[in-house]
């Protein structure tokens, strides 16, 4: 079961594509040059992966995938603020 | 092909599109603040389309309101935690990329 045609295709070049862009991000998380910088491409690497869950919910006629996209998203919502808070408190341990 | 469906591709071309510009300004930018100021609004301008993108998909169903749900999410909670990680950065003496010592 899939969505066929020319809009199955694009969902799911839509959806590689944003796991190149994630792939990519990987770079920031090397080269930082600070902690933050890595917490953001954390972060942007969590909010392409709801996308792409979102987008294979929609191409392969799952919606099960959804309920993981939101679950993922407030995770990763928790981890900016925990990692942001934690820095601030501990004068930058981690 | 239905005009939902045309509409569909187009969204969903769009916000990859600004997903694109998000990740080209999270690598090329030169300091955290302006990373921070790219991954806030063109990544949720791009979440915002491409998810709108993959609602018309669904149909009328329960999962068009999972989607604009997950949709609102993101759109509230990607710009506060860019704030909240810039701002920590701010507290702990990270100054910010400016051009005045490039002379």
């Amino acid at each position: 079961m899939a969505v066929s045609g020319l809009l199955g295709t694009v969902l799911l070049a839509a959806a590689g594509a944003f796991v190149v862009f994630a792939i990519v991000l990987v770079y920031r998380i090397v080269a930082g040059p600070t902690m933050q910088d890595r917490v953001i491409a954390v972060n942007g690497i969590g909010t392409n992966v709801v996308v792409v869950l979102a987008l294979l919910a929609a191409a392969l006629e799952r919606p099960g995938y959804l309920d993981i996209a939101l679950v993922y998203g407030m995770l990763n919502f928790l981890m900016s603020i925990a990692i942001s808070k934690f820095t601030v408190e501990r004068g930058g341990v981690i | 092909m239905a005009v939902t469906e045309w509409l569909a591709i187009a969204l969903v071309v769009a916000g990859t599109f600004f997903g694109f510009v998000a990740v080209v300004g999270i690598v090329r930018l030169p300091d955290l603040y302006t990373r921070a100021h790219a991954t806030s609004k063109s990544d949720t301008l791009g979440i915002i389309l491409t998810l709108s993108g993959a609602a018309l998909v669904f149909g009328a169903d329960l999962a068009v309101a999972k989607t604009a749900v997950l949709g609102l999410f993101l759109f509230v909670t990607n710009p506060t935690a860019a704030h909240a990680i810039t701002r920590a950065a701010y507290d702990q003496g990270i100054a910010p990329w400016t051009t005045e010592g490039d002379e």
